[in-house]
């Protein structure tokens, strides 16, 4: 990339320069207010630049990322769906901006209103019952469902001991069950890729609380024996979370609450649209069906005799998981990016999503192996077991094609799947960008035959060159030192 | 490659004995698996272990291994130089990179556990599966 | 509107490659039974002047704009740097995921690594991550960390600490087989020394506490580490007003050992509550349980200076269940914005800043406090926050105001039901001194009556 290295804005810092200036004090001044308070002496070696400095410094490191808005960015399990323009403009209205969170509700109905049309849009694509948008993330959000079930579990007199996880789950899953209080059990994948429901059966006892599951799972395979499994999982008491991170192959399709499940969390950063910031905010709100909605987090949104208002008065809820009501401003982007669509572009969003995977899987499948063959929805994971042949790794196919100018693939996960490259393109992806990522997907599986050296030596023309992990990790260096 | 008297488990930890004390590390497989080793995490000099319990775990960029002990015994001594150069694991898995040493609790555990060809075997049916 | 690039052409063409006449065929996996078979019940499509139009007409519905306020409690009105919107909303910031492939996120992880930076100098400690949600949830993830450290149960949480972090933390520990032991507050407003000792003992993994506290009022962060550290039981310091760090001694100063709290003040509008930004930072020798993502310097081949997000086997999607923490998506444009607005204001700006709240803070306290009617409640310093006692329900002082157009600050009952008729008032450095006059009117008009 023809770019001078970035400095650290440290390195520019000096005595005397300032970003920003405030008014004039408009109260009187009291010297000595602070005299028997403890205060610092300085904050040292913080940062003294201008206005000018800093817009240069961040538009410049800005140019060094790659992002949706450039170009095709197909990391399976993340959506990297277009994030729309207008969701950026509704969501700085002043009066969404300036709202404080202790607003007395007789000024915030139409706040009230967002969060309340919200819940019911997202009740109805996914067939749960209600919704809180506390959760400020997937991750948080499936926390709070296992916390749902086993407050659930211990109100009919045992929380149980087990959640069962298939081996193909995202980290964040087992890591979920675990703060919830809850030792983990695998549930192995058959060779379709699917839960074994042998296993599930073998596994599945008055001790086991729930099962958590993500559908499509992880491989993009349907889950499509969901009913049964639901079945297995009731028919001895124990209660049915979904992963809803996949969301975005199902939507208008079909719904989890047709399937079995209890509780479902979505990613508002993935199926809805919201833009994923370069890690967060995102947002992950959690359906319920009936059976679990007594115990969902306070306040709540109600709507009574024409007027909106947040309910504290759930004697059973599980308590607060955030300081406020959760990501407001995600909930209004993702409430416009369902409105902007209505009931049949929703649908359409997951139609194109699955053909767009499938265009891709079609035209990579000669060179890329696939692992399981079962039908795929909206992502596929191929691997890199051809290419290893040549010792070209996932990751060396990965840093090439930084070279030509697409985003990788997904290549640490799922754990079944050795050397992965789990692609996601969404919906929103043209066909030229399809086939520019295919195109690149085929020059390297010729140069990891013709030429692995320049596989294993990518990326060559990016900002930095392949960076040194194991370093990192040997050597931590977490801040800038003077 | 693999030293003939050691045993080996199907984890790929591999122990040596010597009358009543042992030694315990990795294998070569193991260390080539997880790729560079940034951490290792050892158990205290005392702690008594049962066989299969986690004695110790290692981190490398992007995994991390539990390593089991494949006896019971007490831990006498734990290689320190792993906290400083967890490096060595990767160079040199079966003499500098050793892990802890132990003192054996029942020899006859020992039985239960692989020669040098047969846990060589077992890797090459590994490699097949893959 | 929808967002499809495909055309009629492209469609027909890659369902031939695919090989599929239709693309419900592609859908097939799923059982006809499973299928919902009717259109979805949500409203829709609007065109972008209609989205528009309807949030606008939601916004009208809101009163908010109409009033002058006096409310914090955790979330704070300061002015937001013009550049801050600018810089925040490029698509290179907003449209990427995590940098997990470095070499094309630099942008991003450097900056995670100047925030990281500034969170260190801003608290006087060692090592900061790339942030956690909000502050309630750092609180509760530094209960976690401390329990993860020194394996004891018992956690000491002052009746000073936010009361929403308090109901997170109980949740987030619920689960875990963890004591949660309040402790009170005297007449100052601080946290009771007799009964945090009272409360010590070998079972005890940590004492938390906020500073400025929920009433506003400045700790003793260092009596309190001291006992804590006497105890062999962590320190762990709770900032929920970040503007404070511009002015007060940091928390790295006073014996902290991990410091957690709400980087809203800098830079993130109030939103309704949400997104904001958690924040945490520790000593060293704790890095190895620290949660959260971090950015790491390091290099490439070529010897070039670079970052990567590092450590990550302290994490869920290498460690699982044993991970320091669930969290995967965190704040990071909310970091962003935190680290610009940093750069911005500098060394001198924070002080400034700091400065200008803690002064009209004080204004309006002494004002206030000459009111008819009305006391200060607490005897303890003040940041920018003060709790005041009425001799009328807060409730009807809010009624009266609020014709007036002022919101004048939450009350504390709903929370301390022994603080009748009590008031928080937070006053920042937007508060014009003419609002804060007119609010002190305003207030003794309606014990008038």
């Amino acid at each position: 990339m023809n770019m001078n290295q970035e400095h650290l804005i440290f390195e520019i810092s000096d005595k005397g320069k300032r970003g920003f200036t405030f008014p004039k004090m408009d109260v009187p001044e009291n010297k000595n207010l602070t005299d028997d308070i403890p205060i610092r002496e300085d904050i040292k070696d913080f940062p003294q630049v201008s206005e000018v400095e800093v817009v240069r410094h961040f538009t410049r490191l800005s140019q060094t990322n790659y992002c949706i808005d450039k170009g095709i960015y197909p990391l399976g399990s993340c959506t990297m769906k277009y994030n729309p323009k207008i969701n950026e403009k509704v969501a700085q209205i002043q009066s969404f901006l300036s709202s404080h969170p202790y607003l007395n509700p007789r000024t915030c109905q139409g706040n009230l209103e967002i969060l309340h049309a919200s819940e019911e849009m997202l009740t109805e694509i996914t067939g749960m019952n209600a919704f809180t948008f506390q959760p400020a993330a997937g991750a948080q959000g499936e926390l709070v469902g296992m916390m749902l079930i086993r407050a659930c579990l211990e109100e009919r007199g045992d929380p149980r001991k087990f959640v069962l996880i298939p081996d193909s789950a995202h980290g964040t899953n087992p890591s979920s069950a675990h703060i919830c209080g809850y030792k983990v059990k695998e549930i192995k994948s058959n060779e379709s890729g699917t839960v074994d429901l042998d296993d599930l059966r073998k596994n599945m006892n008055k001790d086991v609380a729930a099962i958590m599951i993500t559908n499509p799972n992880t491989l993009g395979i349907f889950e499509s024996q969901i009913r049964e499994a639901s079945e297995m999982v009731h028919s001895q008491g124990g209660l049915v979370y979904m992963d809803g991170a996949n969301m975005n192959a199902l939507m208008g399709v079909c719904r989890p609450g047709d399937m079995g499940v209890d509780v479902i969390h979505l990613n508002l950063h993935k199926t809805f649209s919201t833009p994923h910031g370069g890690g967060g905010p995102g947002a992950g709100p959690v359906g319920v069906q009936k059976v679990l909605e007594s115990f969902l987090p306070v306040p709540r949104v109600v709507y009574k005799d024409g007027y909106f208002d947040m309910d504290v008065n759930y004697p059973k809820s599980i308590g607060r998981v955030h300081g406020f009501y959760g990501h407001f401003l995600v909930v209004v982007k993702a409430l416009a990016y369902i409105l902007s669509l209505g009931p049949d572009g929703i649908k359409e969003a997951s139609e194109v999503a699955v053909l767009n995977s499938n265009y891709i899987r079609k035209s990579l499948e000669k060179e890329y192996h696939l692992q399981y063959k079962a039908p795929t929805l909206h992502e596929c994971v191929f691997s890199d077991k051809v290419q290893k042949k040549h010792n070209v790794s996932n990751i060396d196919i990965a840093k090439r094609l930084i070279d030509l100018h697409v985003h990788p693939p997904t290549i640490s996960f799922p754990l079944i799947v050795h050397g992965a490259l789990m692609t996601e393109p969404t919906e929103t992806e043209s066909k030229a960008d399809l086939d520019l990522f295919v195109k690149a997907m085929k020059q390297i599986d010729k140069e990891a035959r013709e030429n692995p050296e320049i596989l294993k030596s990518a990326p060559h023309d990016s900002y930095v060159r392949r960076l040194d992990e194991t370093k990192a990790a040997r050597e931590p260096r977490l801040r800038w030192k003077p | 490659m693999y030293p003939e008297d050691f045993r080996y488990t199907k984890e790929h930890e591999w122990i040596k004995v010597d009358g009543d004390k042992a030694t315990v590390g990795i294998t070569d497989f193991a260390q080539n698996q997880l790729g560079d080793v940034v951490f290792v995490e050892l158990p205290e000099p005392g702690d008594k272990l049962e066989t299969h319990q986690t004695l110790g775990v290692v981190e490398s960029v992007k995994a991390v291994s539990d390593v089991y002990s494949p006896i019971s015994g007490e831990v006498t001594e734990v290689n320190g130089e792993l906290n400083d150069d967890p490096e060595i694991l990767n160079k040199d898995p079966h003499k500098k990179g050793w892990i802890i040493k132990l003192k054996v609790k029942d020899k006859s555990e020992l039985e239960e556990l692989m020669t040098a060809s047969e846990y060589e075997k077992y890797l090459e049916g590994l490699e097949e599966e893959e | 509107m929808s967002y499809i690039s495909l055309s009629q052409k492209d469609k027909k063409e890659m369902l031939k490659v695919i090989g599929v006449s239709s693309p419900h065929e592609l859908f097939d996996s799923i059982p006809d039974d499973i299928k919902l078979g009717r259109r979805l019940k949500i409203s829709g499509p609007k065109t972008e002047p209609e989205i528009m139009e309807y949030f606008t007409q939601k916004a009208h519905k809101n009163k908010n704009r109409e009033y002058i306020s006096f409310q914090g409690a955790g979330a704070y009105h300061h002015f937001i740097p013009a550049a801050v919107d600018y810089l925040s909303s490029r698509g290179e910031f907003v449209s990427p995921y995590t940098p997990y492939q470095a070499e094309v996120s630099q942008g991003t992880l450097q900056l995670i690594f100047e925030f990281q930076t500034m969170i260190c100098q801003l608290t006087g400690m060692e090592i900061s991550n790339a942030s956690l949600y909000d502050g309630a949830s750092g609180a509760a993830e530094a209960v976690l960390m401390a329990n993860r450290i020194n394996r004891r149960s018992k956690v000491l949480i002052p009746k000073t600490l936010h009361p929403h972090y308090r109901q997170v933390i109980k949740t987030y520990t619920k689960n875990l087989g963890m004591v949660i032991q309040e402790i009170e507050y005297d007449d100052s407003g601080q946290i009771s020394t007799s009964d945090l000792k009272k409360h010590l003992d070998k079972e005890t993994s940590a004492v938390v506490c906020q500073s400025p506290n929920f009433f506003g009022v400045i700790e003793d962060l260092d009596t309190i580490s001291s006992q804590a550290h006497e105890n062999k039981a962590l320190s762990i310091a709770v900032v929920a007003e970040a503007s404070s760090l511009g002015l007060l001694k940091p928390p790295g100063e006073l014996g902290a050992d991990i410091v957690t709290g709400e980087a809203q003040s800098f830079g993130i509008p109030l939103s309704f509550g949400g997104p904001y930004l958690g924040f945490m930072a520790c000593q060293k020798e704790f890095l190895r349980q620290f949660p959260g993502r971090i950015s790491g310097e390091t290099q490439d081949v070529d010897g070039k200076r670079g970052f990567v997000l590092t450590l990550s086997t302290r994490e869920q999607h290498i460690r699982r269940e044993r991970a320091t923490s669930n969290i995967c998506t965190n704040q990071a444009l909310c970091a962003l914005r935190a680290t610009i607005f940093l750069e911005l204001m500098g060394k001198q700006g924070l002080k400034q800043w700091a400065w200008q709240n803690i002064q009209k803070a004080h204004y309006a306290y002494s004002l206030v406090k000459k009111v008819p009617g009305v006391k200060a409640q607490f005897s303890g310093k003040i940041y920018n926050e003060f709790v005041v006692q009425t001799k009328k329900e807060w409730a009807e002082i809010e009624e009266d105001l609020m014709k007036k157009n002022i919101t004048p600050g939450i009350s504390l009952e709903k929370y301390y039901p022994e603080l009748k008729r009590c008031g928080l008032v937070c006053v920042t450095e937007v508060s014009q001194k003419e609002d804060i006059d007119r609010f002190a009117e305003l207030l003794k008009d309606s014990l008038r009556t």
